[in-house]
């Protein structure tokens, strides 16, 4: 079947927790999602077997639309040849059974390991160590840390072409001595990626043997001054398919079944790692459009931060997972983390620190049960804006220029304190921040989510914030492979929910007084003047698709996108929200640190943004 | 969406469970299938490679890496002793002078390296055995892996605990589910036993506990500062078992003062007296492993069939137990499944049940906040 011709697609993403869904199809001459189903994931026991969610999530959907999708008995998906029957194409993306976890080792920790880490992530992964010849461990330790983790698959790099061997060779000789075992599977070895110093191959084979499977590829870093990641990140796609995949249970089943008819031949689509295929369309997306663009995805156990920005004039994509950060399993740890102050100064009444606990513990061993009270949803927003703004710190450490180059400096640049290494990361610089996973996409109101992205990522300037609608850019990543139309188009329609533009002026800032004004000529050709406030947040109605032009006039010596105290002027837009003026201040924002004043703040942000029903001034206790 | 509720946490009176006893390293299996164990019964045994320690002999000597080899006293997979010779450089006139490297542990010279000069040598093997955990029958044999336990027993699941197995004899120290162990029921004869509280315990009695040699306590709650203080650290990520506590807690409900299930605790009172096994490792992502207490049973309960199984599918007239605020261990019957989302207070749209409570009264709660359970 040629790509024109398929009109009925069937995406599933298994998750950790959940399994779900989607329809999508052709209609009135564009590719619409249809459908949504959702099972538990079944790769645990008692089922142990992925397929069997797959089908009761595939079967929701047949039950929804009064349809066949599922093949006459009921064991597999009904991709048919022509058209007539099921669908045309099934693919499907995975993070069950803890998704893809990596080792990676390099020879510096700040220039191979890192740039190892930057390869295994954009790949999916989910890395659990960085072993590198100056990580300050002794070698046993190493020895130790390998075998303990028992990682899916190690990345090994290290090395400059033509450098020093001796170090990525002492690296091979530690993950020999460690003997490692992959974490499934007790039949097979354990998958080891090569892509280091090419002189050094024949040295690491020797050294590696057989106790591994050895996969040699292009060195990740053939020089300081480069990255070459793909290889690595192909090959590890590769494996995951091959070694993992096929060992977790149900797997090998749901390999056979992702795919499609091209020209009476079946063709196979392989299933992709969740998050690598929520990185793929947001480096589309931000290619496509031409801008700065932040995803982020907050799951039950990791939150995925996705980013493309510029490097010395070029898009560079990033990606990091911060793999114990999460709003069910790993909730105790954003506890643990962040601190109990740091998540109770979000919380907008007063409650007792040991109740706080408590209800927190009780979220992570019972993960799947959902706020049924208001007050129980405002305190999971306010642990998710504690995931959140740690997963983007997580983020800014990782998403850096290359370390360890040298470069030539002028006189100008002496004043200029920026270096290899520094964060590509600029909130100014970003255009659009969308935001995903269970607690953005689900929250009973938008402004929720809205609310909750610009306390944790503080953009600055003009941003326009989104969120996935309904939890489906795994299964769009992965239909881009192939169908690159079909997921753009559901992208537009269906998936990203455009907010509205937030505005938060920039820089040290005096206590009073006016940040910016607003200056903003309306649809109906009225002017309007907003003044951005110390200290307030304020809403100004401007539906999904309204436009307007705009002038924003930063006070002295702050900064709205433009330089300190240059007026911005451009369009802004409105969404599901509306748009959102932010005079809370950035570089530094800071919460009242006495305590009534703090919730009578956030109370009155609530309150102008809508964020809750009037009632929950009425909850918590007095102090 | 048929299958959106949690599953309930297993307790039954009399239930066939299967115990997979595996080694962590392929090794030797010590039993047949068809044989009868006791818990403390070696089921299998194995060595772990032992801890590697790497010298670089290059380095020490001062002579380049490739030279090093005719330096060598030992061969790869010789075994070492701590202090004895590994290399010795030439020296002038091959008698002064002389630089030599010795072992800093007894083990095995593993190997040598050309290019960076450096020996990995390793220390003998650890041995390592599992014992069967439980009374019962070997089941199957795992060749070269572990063994399969059957066992016939009472097993109730808890769905926190840390700590790792101990067996003791089961003892009540409070009359109701309701009740928190006050820490005069703490006494001398719960030393070596296995306790069952009521409602919550504080960390001063858990610690007179420990204090007295009490093996495990099974209790409805515990607060999450109480356990910050007894680990001595914020525990992030729920994977738990490793703890060296001097006990093993197991919570049967939940943190904070929450009643024991009735059902639980009326169940473990009446085997008051029994030898049980119990495992405080909880594992909630990925593997979904709850602590649990077994109870092995006598001979002559062997015939009774499995009154506790996991629940099936949810419909009206399914027992139920909320799980989370604002009905929170509160028991009923399903009384409607309506099929539309409705709109909780949160605001949230999710799908719903009605429930009767026991005591009387209906509400509607979240399918995702019940758990399913067996009457």
């Amino acid at each position: 079947m040629a790509a024109r011709e398929i009109k009925s697609i069937l995406a599933t993403d298994c998750g950790s927790t959940t399994t779900k869904s989607i329809l999508i199809e052709w209609r009135d001459g564009r590719f619409r999602l249809i459908r949504r189903g959702e099972a538990p994931t079944t790769v645990e026991a008692p089922a142990e077997d992925v397929t069997k969610g797959v089908l009761n999530a595939v079967g929701e959907i047949e039950d929804l639309e009064g349809r066949q999708f599922l093949n006459d008995a009921k064991d597999g998906v009904l991709v048919s040849e022509d058209g007539s029957r099921g669908v045309d194409v099934y693919c499907s993306t995975s993070s069950a059974g803890g998704g893809l976890q990596m080792t990676v080792a390099g020879v510096v920790k700040s220039m191979t390991g890192e740039s190892a880490q930057r390869a295994a992530l954009g790949a999916g992964a989910i890395v659990m160590d960085v072993v590198a010849s100056n990580d300050g461990r002794l070698p046993h330790e190493k020895v130790a840390d390998i075998r303990r983790l028992r990682p899916d698959m190690i990345l090994l790099s290290g090395g400059i072409d033509g450098g020093t061997m001796d170090h990525v060779v002492e690296l091979a000789e530690i993950i020999r001595a460690a003997d490692p075992k992959p974490r499934f599977g007790v039949g097979y070895k354990l998958p080891v990626i090569y892509a280091g110093n090419k002189d050094a191959r024949k040295a690491v084979a020797e050294q590696l043997g057989e106790t591994v499977e050895l996969k040699i590829v292009d060195n990740l870093r053939p020089v300081l001054e480069r990255e070459n990641l793909s290889p690595a990140r192909d090959t590890i796609h590769e494996l995951f398919m091959e070694h993992v995949m096929a060992q977790a249970p149900g797997y090998a089943k749901l390999m056979e079944w992702t795919g499609l008819y091209e020209n009476g031949k079946w063709r196979n689509v392989p299933i992709m790692p969740t998050p690598g295929a929520v990185g793929k369309l947001i480096e589309t997306v931000a290619k496509q459009l031409g801008i700065h663009v932040m995803g982020v995805d907050i799951g039950g156990a990791t939150t995925d931060v996705f980013s493309v920005f510029d490097s010395e004039g070029q898009p560079v994509f990033n990606r990091t997972v911060s793999a114990n950060l999460g709003m069910s399993y790993s909730v105790s740890n954003v506890l643990a983390s962040a601190g109990i102050d740091n998540v109770m100064r979000w919380v907008p009444f007063h409650m007792d620190e040991a109740d706080l606990r408590n209800r927190i513990r009780n979220k992570m061993i019972r993960p799947t049960t959902i706020p049924q009270e208001l007050e129980e949803l405002i305190i999971e927003q306010a642990i998710a804006r504690e995931a959140l703004r740690l997963a983007l710190v997580q983020h800014r450490e990782l998403a850096v220029g290359l370390k360890g180059v040298a470069q030539e400096r002028t006189i100008g640049d002496a004043f200029d304190q920026s270096s290899s290494g520094a964060t590509l990361v600029d909130m100014m610089a970003l255009d659009l921040l969308i935001g995903s996973g269970g607690v953005l996409s689900h929250a009973p109101r938008r402004c929720q989510t809205a609310h909750m992205l610009i306390d944790s990522f503080l953009p600055e300037g003009v941003t326009m914030l989104a969120v996935d609608s309904i939890f489906m850019m795994p299964h769009l990543g992965v239909l881009s492979e192939v169908h690159p139309q079909a997921a753009t188009e559901v992208f537009d329609n269906d998936c990203l929910i455009k907010l509205g533009h937030c505005v938060a002026p920039a820089g040290p800032v005096k206590r009073g007084g006016s940040l910016a004004e607003v200056r903003m000529t309306m649809p109906d050709g009225s002017v309007k003047t907003e003044s951005i406030d110390y200290g307030v947040m304020k809403h100004v109605p401007l539906g999904a698709g309204e436009k307007v032009k705009a002038e924003i006039v930063p006070a002295k010596g702050l900064d709205v996108g433009e330089g300190l105290g240059k007026v911005w002027t451009g369009t802004l837009e409105g969404g599901v929200v509306g748009l959102v003026l932010d005079g809370r201040g950035r570089r530094p924002f800071n919460l009242p640190e006495d305590d009534v004043k703090r919730v009578e703040k956030l109370q009155e942000w609530s309150a102008a943004l809508n964020t809750y029903p009037e009632r929950f001034l009425s909850l918590g206790g007095d102090r | 969406m048929a299958f959106a509720y949690t599953p309930g946490l297993r307790v039954a009176a009399v239930a066939d469970i299967l115990k997979t006893r595996r080694l962590p390293l392929k090794g030797q299996v010590l039993v047949k299938k068809g044989d009868i164990v006791s818990a403390d019964t070696v089921v299998a045994r194995t060595e772990l490679p032992g801890n590697v320690k790497m010298l670089n002999i290059a380095n020490i000597l001062g002579v380049p890496s490739q030279d090093i080899h005719e330096l060598l006293h030992v061969k790869e997979g010789d075994p070492i002793e701590e202090k004895g010779v590994l290399a010795q450089s030439k020296g002038l006139f091959g008698r002064f002078f002389r630089n030599t490297v010795r072992s800093p542990i007894t083990g095995f010279f593993e190997t040598f390296n050309e290019i960076t000069g450096q020996a990995v040598l390793r220390e003998p093997p650890i041995p390592v055995q599992i014992d069967a955990y439980v009374n019962g029958v070997v089941a199957e044999i795992l060749p070269e892996e572990g063994v399969v336990i059957s066992t016939h027993c009472t097993f109730v699941q808890g769905i926190f605990g840390i700590g790792g197995e101990v067996r003791g004899e089961l003892k009540t120290i409070v009359e109701s589910p309701d009740q928190e162990v006050m820490p005069d029921r703490i006494t001398p004869e719960c030393a070596g036993k296995i306790l069952v509280g009521g409602s919550y315990i504080s960390n001063a009695t858990l610690r007179k506990a420990i204090a007295q040699g009490v093996k495990a306590v099974v209790v409805g709650g515990f607060d999450d500062k109480d356990l910050k203080e007894l680990l001595g650290y914020d525990l992030g990520v729920a994977i738990t078992g490793h703890e060296k506590k001097g006990i093993t807690l197991i919570l049967t409900e939940g943190f904070g003062r929450m009643t024991m299930a009735h059902g639980t605790f009326d169940l473990l009172k009446s085997r008051e007296g029994m030898t049980a096994s119990v495992n405080g490792a909880t594992q909630i992502r990925a593997g979904v492993m709850r602590p649990e207490v077994v109870i092995p049973l006598p001979a002559s309960e062997a015939n009774l069939a499995d009154q506790g199984h996991q629940a099936g599918a949810m419909d009206l007239g399914s027992f139920i137990r909320c799980i989370r605020a604002p009905y929170f261990g509160r028991l009923g019957k399903v009384t409607a499944l309506p099929p539309e989302l409705k709109v909780v207070d949160s605001e949230a749209k999710v799908r719903v049940l009605e429930v009767e409570f026991e005591e009387g009264g209906r509400a509607i709660v979240p399918r995702a906040n019940v758990e399913l359970i067996e009457k």
